[in-house]
């Protein structure tokens, strides 16, 4: 039963993304958008770039994620699915785990793919690049986790806005500390694995706890 | 019943929470600026100065309570938005929801003297020491409790929204703290820390006893203000809110 709901709330979705195909390049736009303006005011030279890019790209990325919260459950709340979730005969948690996943793949994702990319934009140094990998394949999962607290919050406003940047953004802090501090930890030498252990706990927690407390928020909040 | 549990009981209802309020505001303001003006006093002019820091330190008289408030308020507001929505008590969400912005301008306040503390001690304004991000990051959460508690039609939907994501701040608050202690140790030790109580000479201490008895004071009457104001506003229509207003219902 679980199974089956998820394959159709997969299914469901990558139909949806397929047919409006040029939304899901949405965020790795803005990420691209965001790294060039950061090349542009720091002056573009190499030397003035470089130390400061890995930190530039984790928050291109955070804030391209930031800019899709909005979308997780809207759709969902717009045209009435999200009272069927919450009547379905599956728990309401697991829908929203599958969703907030199927959210990350298609808007987190395309951000990590290009960030290889983005990184030669802003003369990342090479050895940095599997770090910063690392540490955004762990960290995003748990951005998207918690922004779905938020997102579930301001479901049933309008327009939510600044509102969800100003309720997510603290809940970002950890992440990112520990991610872009992963980086910033192998950049001067240090071992960085203790920051991407922990950033890999953090998943393993927010997978748990996470997906309940954004239910009992969307069941708040959509009542 | 119990007495104690049945004035908790009256204490939900509308009607009585308007007269508790409107009779021990005006004396917890009372009391709590006589308190604060003894401590006041104390810390301007009977304490003597600072060895090292000279006059400067008497601020602390201030940033301290203040800080201490920010914390406090913020948990006390957590356990009423977990009162509200386990038993789903009205009183206690507009409880809740009218913790926040006394908490936000206490955190506001100690933000504010430390940065004046912190100019000619440190030499900045600001500086990305654990304590001070976790100060602006709680203010964050204030100010972000208050715009959805405001952005939200329904009031008890509001409440209940906001008091959740107090819940979850509660939690999240010591992973934020400690994450970025974590972050900065990375690059340095922390060289300059506020010195804690137990390095303070007694002949310093008492005013800040003062201080804090007073802000706490202070805080019950803005609360019980407060929340009289919203609670009326939500009654408003009922026939003791007319009767109140000196209409006829």
């Amino acid at each position: 039963m679980m199974r089956q709901a998820a394959a159709a709330l997969i299914a469901r979705d990558l139909r949806l993304l397929w047919a409006r195909r040029g939304d899901a390049l949405q965020p790795a736009l803005f990420a691209l958008l965001t790294v060039v303006l950061f090349a542009l005011g720091l002056g573009g030279d190499a030397k003035s770039l470089a130390p400061v890019a890995s930190a530039v790209l984790w928050l291109a990325v955070l804030l391209a994620g930031l800019l899709a919260l909005d979308s997780l459950f809207r759709g969902d709340a717009e045209d009435g699915s999200l009272e069927q979730w919450m009547l379905a005969p599956v728990p309401l948690w697991w829908l929203v785990l599958v969703r907030t996943l199927m959210h990350w793949a298609t808007t987190a994702l395309p951000v990590i793919v290009a960030v290889p990319l983005l990184g030669e934009l802003l003369h990342l140094p090479r050895a940095q690049l599997p770090v910063l990998m690392a540490s955004l394949l762990l960290g995003t999962p748990i951005l998207s986790l918690f922004g779905a607290v938020v997102a579930a919050l301001t479901v049933g406003m309008r327009r939510a806005g600044i509102l969800v940047a100003l309720l997510a953004l603290p809940l970002y802090v950890p992440v990112l500390v520990f991610g872009a501090g992963a980086v910033a930890a192998s950049a001067q030498g240090l071992d960085a694995d203790g920051a991407l252990l922990l950033l890999g706990a953090g998943l393993v927690i927010s997978l748990v706890l996470a997906p309940p407390t954004t239910a009992a928020a969307l069941r708040i909040a959509h009542n | 019943m119990n007495p104690v549990v049945r004035w908790f009981h009256q204490l939900g209802s509308p009607p009585y929470f308007d007269r508790f309020a409107a009779r021990w505001a005006p004396w917890a303001y009372l009391l709590g600026l006589l308190a604060m003006g003894v401590g006041l006093y104390g810390a301007l002019f009977a304490v003597p100065a600072d060895y090292q820091q000279g006059d400067s330190f008497r601020i602390l008289y201030i940033h301290v309570p203040s800080a201490w408030m920010s914390m406090a308020v913020f948990a006390l507001m957590a356990f009423y938005a977990a009162i509200a929505l386990v038993w789903r008590i009205k009183l206690c969400e507009i409880l809740a929801m009218a913790c926040a912005p006394s908490g936000a301008a206490f955190t506001l306040v100690t933000l504010a003297t430390g940065s004046i503390w912190g100019k000619p001690m440190w030499g900045t304004w600001w500086d990305w020491d654990p304590r001070l991000t976790t100060e602006l990051i709680v203010l964050l959460v204030y100010v972000g409790l208050m715009g959805l508690y405001a952005a939200i039609d329904d009031r008890r939907n509001a409440a209940r929204a906001a008091g959740f994501l107090a819940i979850v701040g509660v939690a999240l608050l010591p992973v934020i703290r400690w994450s970025v202690v974590w972050w900065n140790s990375l690059h340095q030790g922390q060289t300059i820390s506020l010195f804690g109580k137990s390095h303070m000479d007694p002949s310093m201490l008492w005013p800040l006893v003062w201080m804090i008895a007073g802000t706490k004071l202070w805080f019950v009457g803005s609360l019980l203000g407060r929340a009289r104001a919203d609670n009326l506003r939500r009654e408003t229509g009922k026939d003791w809110v007319t009767k109140l207003a000196g209409g006829t219902p």
